[in-house]
């Protein structure tokens, strides 16, 4: 049964080959791109229903034993990731094929989206630093492609801060493993915690776990570390922008949250006040950035790094709720978040362009459309009962509970601006009229929205309101979750087999 | 041997540093570069040097005899010198992309639009 974990890889090698090799087809390709998503989802699906139900699962690849060879390791805060990495996969598979053109997707757009989806679902269920280290460049690798796919100018300027700035933290990754090697002599992430447990000299590490905070902190844009975010998110086509905004820094809070909960523990206080400060500098700056834009993948790019802040606090508390509160948090905002870009999609296919001074009338020509919008940007700002009121509640109980009142007034108070951009958004593009001088600039024709566009936004939109509505169902796993993360005793009698 | 390495590496990671804030997107690939063999180098060095033999263990027994080196840094740096590579790759026909498009290789260049 442990067999099953090899699936989240095995199948989108098998799509990318798929893709691969029928390239005279791309109906066939499109077909193959959207049924591998859709059997990715419900292989997560039943991994984390297993996971619940009977624990941890550990594979140990071709059966070598525990601190030497490769494994697999699911425990219910992989099984969570995994399955959202799972549900944007099959979301925005079926997205692009209504967005993208041709041309990209002749390019093999589902071969590199599919290894994008490998390297997301490795980096979650390795158990090892190094192959961490592996599974990030795979999904870098194909970040990198996806983000250049297509070669306007826009997209290459963009691609050229991303690929570098991603480069510099791989290298940082790198020689913090290096030096972790070194000092511990293994790189398993179970043994390394059991070893530094009993190690009182275990300060040594000290050097490497910064660097890891810096390595992750720049994947995941956290504070000092954000500027490549909005410099590149917004040139390549937004199904490719909502497919980062969902996952890819979101794989660089799961290794935060891994590795600071797992075995960097020992280190004592000053972490959770830089988790603390960080977080709510994160929030902050991200908030206010994305209040004074006026192109809706701006607004929403900047969005990205404030909502990061709210996950990087919820594990500077350091206390179960604060953790599964992260947990929730940044599975409804992978899906809220992923659902808003959707819908700015849709409006420049209508519109023609993301400039929110030359579009309007939305409201009035195309309702469902403000009806699609307001589910993401309410949940986002933190609307009852959407998914996003019961993230915040969550952390602000975890916080008013270990008594950080600063940090959680600037939450509050940054779920407040949220909502101010977001009625920016609403108002500009669906409420006022539309500008006529545009009109006639932008002399737009095309006016349909398909259905594979909105079928997704449709199912993200109601997956933030189950979220909220069936709250307690999706607490539950996420406490699982936090409670495991704070015991690694099970994680680790688990992985070594004691 | 070890005091050498330390040195190179520190020299490596400086001339990356310093490439890497150029103007120049050349001179920013040759950083990158730089940096990550002073990285690949560092994971080398961090598993410590010693004039052991190699591991392998002789036919017909079960554990080497003599004292071995430590393999897996080598293994590492193995594989992260074939992701570095790569990824060089990449990024040298990115910029050549880049300069067709934009035609030109300096940063300061690029904000006039």
């Amino acid at each position: 049964m442990e067999n099953l974990l090899m699936l989240p890889l095995v199948l989108p090698v098998l799509a990318a080959i798929v893709s691969l090799f029928a390239k005279n087809s791309l109906n066939f390709r499109k077909a193959s791109g959207v049924f591998f998503t859709l059997m990715q989802l419900v292989v997560a699906v039943v991994i984390l229903v297993k996971v619940y139900r009977d624990g941890i699962l550990v594979l140990h690849v071709g059966s070598w034993p525990a601190p030497f060879g490769i494994m697999l390791v699911a425990d219910m805060f992989s099984a969570i990731m995994l399955f959202f990495a799972g549900l944007i996969g099959f979301t925005v598979s079926v997205y692009a094929l209504g967005l993208m053109d041709e041309r990209r997707l002749k390019f093999h757009f589902y071969l590199l989206f599919n290894i994008l989806l490998l390297g997301v679902n490795g980096a979650f269920i390795t158990g090892d630093v190094f192959n961490l280290y592996v599974w990030f460049e795979v999904m870098l690798i194909a970040s990198f492609v996806l983000i250049t796919l297509g070669g306007e100018r826009k997209q290459l300027e963009g691609a050229v801060k991303y690929v570098t700035i991603n480069m510099v933290s791989s290298m940082l990754f790198l020689a913090a493993a290096g030096l972790l090697y070194g000092k511990m002599g293994t790189l398993n992430m179970a043994d390394l915690a059991m070893k530094l447990q009993n190690d009182p000299s275990s300060n040594l590490v000290a050097s490497s776990a910064m660097l890891f905070f810096i390595a992750f902190g720049i994947k995941a844009a956290v504070f000092p570390f954000f500027f490549w975010l909005p410099a590149s998110y917004h040139t390549p086509p937004v199904a490719v922008t909502a497919l980062f905004a969902g996952l890819l820094t979101k794989v660089g809070v799961y290794a935060m949250i891994r590795f600071f909960t797992l075995f960097f523990i020992p280190l004592g206080g000053i972490w959770k006040e830089l988790f603390l400060i960080t977080g709510g500098l994160t929030m902050l700056i991200g908030v206010f950035t994305a209040a004074s834009q006026y192109d809706i993948r701006r607004i929403l790019s900047f969005h990205i790094i404030s909502q990061i802040g709210y996950m990087i606090m919820g594990l500077g508390f350091f206390t179960p709720l604060g953790i599964a509160g992260a947990i929730y948090y940044m599975g409804h905002n992978i899906v809220a978040k992923t659902n808003t870009f959707m819908v700015g999609g849709m409006v420049s296919k209508l519109k023609g362009t993301f400039e929110l001074k030359s579009i309007g009338g939305l409201y009035k020509t195309k309702p469902y459309l403000a009806l699609l919008f307001i589910i993401p940007a309410f949940a986002l700002a933190g609307v009852p009962p959407l998914s996003g009121f019961f993230g915040k509640f969550i952390l602000v109980k975890a916080g008013f509970d270990s008594h950080h009142f600063f940090v959680t007034g600037i939450s509050l108070f940054v779920g407040l601006i949220t909502l101010f951009s977001m009625i920016k958004i609403w108002n500009e593009g669906f409420w006022k009229k539309q500008p006529e001088e545009v009109e006639e600039v932008v002399n737009y024709t095309e006016k349909k929205v398909g259905f594979a566009l909105i079928f997704p936004s449709v199912v993200l939109g109601l997956f933030s309101i189950g979220m909220g509505v069936a709250v307690g169902f999706f607490f539950d796993f996420c406490m699982t979750a936090a409670q495991q993360l704070l015991e690694p005793s099970a994680y680790i009698n688990a992985v070594l087999g004691k | 041997m070890e005091i050498i390495l330390a040195i190179v590496i520190g020299v490596l990671y400086a001339a990356g540093v310093y490439l890497l804030l150029r103007r120049s997107i050349v001179k920013l690939i040759l950083g990158l570069i730089f940096f990550s063999h002073a990285t690949n180098l560092l994971v080398f060095l961090a598993g410590s040097l010693s004039k052991v033999s190699p591991p392998f263990v002789q036919e017909g027994q079960k554990v080497a005899q003599s004292t071995v080196a430590d393999p897996l840094p080598q293994a590492l740096v193995l594989t992260s010198l074939v992701i570095g590579f790569g990824i060089t790759a990449f990024a040298l026909v990115l910029i050549y992309r880049f300069y067709q498009s934009s035609g030109t290789v300096d940063f300061d260049q690029l904000k006039e639009d």
